[in-house]
């Protein structure tokens, strides 16, 4: 009897990590290193005036979501009612960077389908994507007062989401609750 | 019959053609050396079976272009990779470093063969004490 014990315990352990890796959601969703450290400076000429800038320093001393978008980016249309209905909320000031993009696409964009942004950098070449390690639009970091990545989300966004994931740090203030 | 095979090889040589970044980056043959041996050991986030080498999405075309400026700027090997840890984490690098994280990816394999060989050694030692009852033995 005891010479089946260890090879079922194999097989046991495997069903374990197979079980694991089957749910544990997207297996492209990767973890931010930056949650809990803070969040890298950036500073962009503004999408809607070139010649004004906004930076990380726009947002210190509150919580904001800093969203990465793009006109190309299928989901973010997905996403875009959300933001709309989350600013109109009035309850977080919501930054965008617009990553790889073009300016005039952008603009229709924006215009078309509404603005949630307090404002959005233009990052054209992906610099400050690449930063913030952005692999995949639409990505949404929240960001504490002192500037400390709270949560990374990848892909859109939506009311369950945000109940689930960011009101509860959002409260508390931090990661560590 | 002729004009379909010539079809079918061109079909076949297109692939290679269209691959990715085929200008020098760097005149120096031992920066250029570096720098291809760096980028094909990228995971590309966007499309992670394939190297930033080997993919030509815009994200792996920004990271070349980052490897580039930093390679010319005389960063190290060392400094490059802690640049894409930063921002991508241990998952960006094919070749994961040895640290306390990932030290199971390197022990694993050497711990699955030393497991594998002393379990065929119980098994061979204890069918070496069995007393041989093949009949072909036997007989023969």
């Amino acid at each position: 009897m005891s010479r089946y014990i260890l090879p079922l315990v194999a097989v046991i352990v495997l069903i374990v990590f197979l079980v694991i890796g089957l749910t544990r959601g997207d297996p492209r969703a990767l973890p931010s290193p930056y949650i809990g450290k803070p969040a890298p400076e950036f500073e962009l000429p503004k999408l809607k005036d070139s010649s004004a800038t906004v930076s990380t320093e726009d947002f210190r001393g509150q919580v904001a979501l800093v969203n990465v978008w793009a006109t190309w980016c299928v989901q973010c249309r997905a996403e875009h009612q959300f933001l709309m209905d989350l600013a109109a909320n009035d309850s977080i000031p919501i930054y965008g960077i617009n990553w790889r993009d073009t300016q005039p696409e952008a603009l229709r964009w924006l215009q078309q389908l509404g603005d949630p942004y307090v404002a959005s950098g233009f990052d054209v070449d992906g610099v400050v994507g690449i930063d913030w390690g952005v692999y995949g639009a639409p990505e949404s970091f929240l960001v504490n007062a002192d500037g400390v990545v709270l949560y990374k989300q990848l892909g859109p966004l939506n009311w369950q989401i945000w109940e689930r994931d960011f009101v509860p740090l959002i409260v508390s203030g931090d990661i560590s609750q | 019959m002729k004009r379909l095979l010539i079809l079918a090889i061109a079909m076949f040589a297109v692939a290679p053609v269209a691959a990715i970044d085929t200008d020098r980056a760097f005149d120096d043959p031992e920066l250029q050396a570096r720098y291809e041996k760096i980028i094909s050991e990228v995971r590309c986030l966007k499309c992670q079976n394939q190297s930033i080498k080997d993919s030509n999405v815009f994200l792996a075309a920004d990271l070349r272009r980052e490897i580039r400026r930093l390679i010319s700027e005389g960063k190290t090997n060392g400094e490059i990779q802690d640049f894409l840890v930063t921002r991508y984490g241990e998952f960006a690098l094919y070749r994961p470093r040895a640290s306390g994280k990932t030290l199971i990816l390197w022990i694993a394999p050497f711990l699955l063969v030393l497991f594998g060989g002393f379990a065929m050694f119980r098994v061979v030692r204890h069918r070496m004490a069995l007393p041989i009852d093949d009949d072909s033995v036997r007989e023969g």
